[in-house]
């Protein structure tokens, strides 16, 4: 590694997997095979790879909501937040952000003032009152950043949390989610099947292969570059993913 | 250009904008509608009214087979000024509310238990769902054998027609709770308690309310049936010993009254009690438009 990652190396593990693997029953194919990987504190990592390719499932392991095949996995309790926002509709967007504080134990009290904070962070301060269904997409989703991140926990899953918004406002929550990551120091690993995005937001892109699900390659994205070397990392992570969705061809 | 370099209050400013043009506005007056949906079915009344009358008119029937709509508005003129018609809407309402109250209040952990417990799921399930298809009308006779003249026999045929289909509602909506809704419950930490009061029970709510009402319509209707055979004993005087009184006195205008008292009831329930609370209920959740039923 080069010098201008030694803050990464002295922080901690924050998610060690090695030789993870997953099926969904004793006959089905793999799904993952062989997944290696390992998460500083801290970073913040996209995760790349064709529509069906195990992205999910691998996060879903990662979180506990799977069980694994095989192999290993050292990963801390995670906050998560799914492509559609899921939110509860009966409680209001204030409500749903205590509803978290509360699973965690945190009193009535600080509750109300935790989760107006929260939302401020988001920028939804004036739409606590709101209902789910009264917010567009991306408001949605903010409540949802809101909610997870009112989890306090150090490692955050995100599963193409942008992919249901229109390219403005995705646009706008990049800048929103890059700030919140900066200003919280929040281990985030962001799901996408979209190549700008994970360049746009990673300081690592890791690449998946599809059937069976595998990690192939790996670019880190450099804090100094400017528009251009991103549209070419882009271009080269693009020919690198095409070419493994072509080997499936024949 | 790199949006990254932006300062905080852009973006806030930028969000603001995009969220005051992307959020539903608020829907418009509902009021058209609401008069709109008032008077169809007056209308429709109406018409049923107008076409009895022809038929009494034209093919002119006996009095004591079919009396005429002004026959049955003097029978039901006269049991109100009396006092009949509201005592005998108070004693069926005042029994058939305590009925659904201790149905629901039977149901409502029973159904709990048996969404959650598989094994008592699978043995039970098809009894209950049987026992909502049984006509609860076949449970006079033991009731009568068991209790005799008394209220006890009402209140037991009202509980065996409503506390299966509350449970069957129950169990229903805890089976369409979206299961990703249990996932964000398991990724923000619930214990099972904690899972089952703060998120299965709210997400099922819809499915309980429909419970409700359907638990409600079989209450109503246990009651009358129980009401029209058991007569006397220690029994209260309701709308469905009313119905069986104008049939042993011949009195046909006195029949349609009852029938007519005993659909009013069910629907001004139904109006006044379930469909507000299910309204709310939706809209809350975003699953009404404004404006519509
Ligand atoms: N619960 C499940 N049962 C059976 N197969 C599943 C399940 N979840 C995912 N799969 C399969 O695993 C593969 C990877 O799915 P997923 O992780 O959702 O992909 P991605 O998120 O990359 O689009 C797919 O072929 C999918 O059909
Ligand atoms: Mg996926």
């Amino acid at each position: 590694m080069t010098s201008q990652n030694t803050v990464l190396q002295r922080a901690a593990a924050q998610l060690e997997i090695s030789g993870l693997s997953k099926r969904f029953g004793p006959d089905a194919p793999l799904v993952l095979d062989n997944v290696n990987l390992r998460v500083e504190q801290g970073e913040f990592v996209a995760l790349l790879g064709a529509s069906g390719c195990g992205k999910s499932t691998l996060l879903n392991l990662v979180a506990g909501l799977e069980e694994p095949t095989a192999g290993e996995l050292k990963a801390p309790e995670a906050a998560f937040m799914f492509q559609d926002a899921s939110l509860f509709p009966w409680l209001t967007a204030q409500a749903n952000v205590e509803l978290a504080l509360e699973l965690r134990g945190v009193g009535r009290q600080e509750r109300a003032e935790q989760a107006r904070e929260l939302l401020e962070l988001v920028h939804l301060g004036g739409a606590g009152r709101k209902r789910p269904h009264e917010l567009s997409g991306g408001m949605r989703q903010r409540v949802a950043l809101a909610r997870s991140l009112a989890q306090s926990r150090d490692l955050l899953l995100m599963d193409e949390p942008f992919a249901a918004l229109d390219a403005i406002t995705r646009d706008l929550l990049h800048d929103e989610l890059e700030r919140i990551w900066r200003r919280t120091g929040r281990t985030i690993i962001f799901i996408t099947h979209n190549v700008r995005e994970a360049v746009r937001l990673g300081q690592r892109v890791l690449l998946m292969s599809s059937r069976p699900g595998r990690i192939v390659a790996e670019w880190r994205v450099g804090d100094g570059l400017d528009a251009r070397d991103r549209a070419e990392l882009s271009g080269e992570i693009t020919t690198e993913l095409r070419r493994e969705i072509r080997r499936h061809a024949t | 250009m790199r949006l990254d370099t932006d300062s905080g209050d852009d973006v806030a400013q930028l969000e603001a904008g995009l969220d005051a043009l992307q959020a539903e506005q608020p829907g418009r007056s509902a009021v058209r509608p609401a008069i709109g949906k008032a008077l169809l079915p007056v209308l429709a009344l109406a018409a049923i009214v107008y076409v009895w009358q022809m038929y009494i008119w034209i093919v002119q029937p006996r009095p004591d087979i079919l009396p005429g709509p002004a026959d049955v508005a003097a029978a039901l003129g006269s049991l109100w000024g009396d006092g009949a018609a509201q005592e005998t809407i108070l004693t069926s309402l005042e029994r058939g509310v305590l009925g659904f109250l201790i149905a629901a209040v039977i149901a409502t952990p029973a159904g709990l238990l048996l969404s959650q417990h598989k094994g008592l799921r699978a043995a039970f399930g098809p009894l209950i769902s049987g026992l909502q298809v049984l006509p609860s009308v076949a449970w006079v006779p033991a009731a009568i054998i068991w209790f005799g003249l008394t209220d006890a026999t009402v209140y037991f045929v009202v509980l065996m027609g409503a506390v299966p289909s509350i449970i069957n509602g129950l169990i229903s909506g805890v089976d369409q709770v979206p299961p990703q809704f249990l996932r964000v419950g398991h990724v923000l930490g619930a214990n099972r308690w904690q899972q089952a009061t703060r998120i299965i029970l709210p997400a099922a709510l819809p499915g309980y309310i429909g419970g409700l009402k359907q638990g409600w319509a079989f209450s109503w209707r246990s009651l009358m049936a129980a009401e029209i055979i058991t007569v006397g004993g220690s029994m209260g005087f309701g709308l469905g010993s009313l119905l069986q009184q104008g049939r042993d006195l011949s009195d046909m205008a006195i029949v349609v009254s009852a029938i007519l008292l005993i659909l009013a009831i069910g629907i001004v329930i139904e109006l006044l009690v379930f469909a507000p609370v299910e309204r709310r209920l939706l809209r809350g959740r975003g699953l009404l438009k404004a404006g519509a039923a």
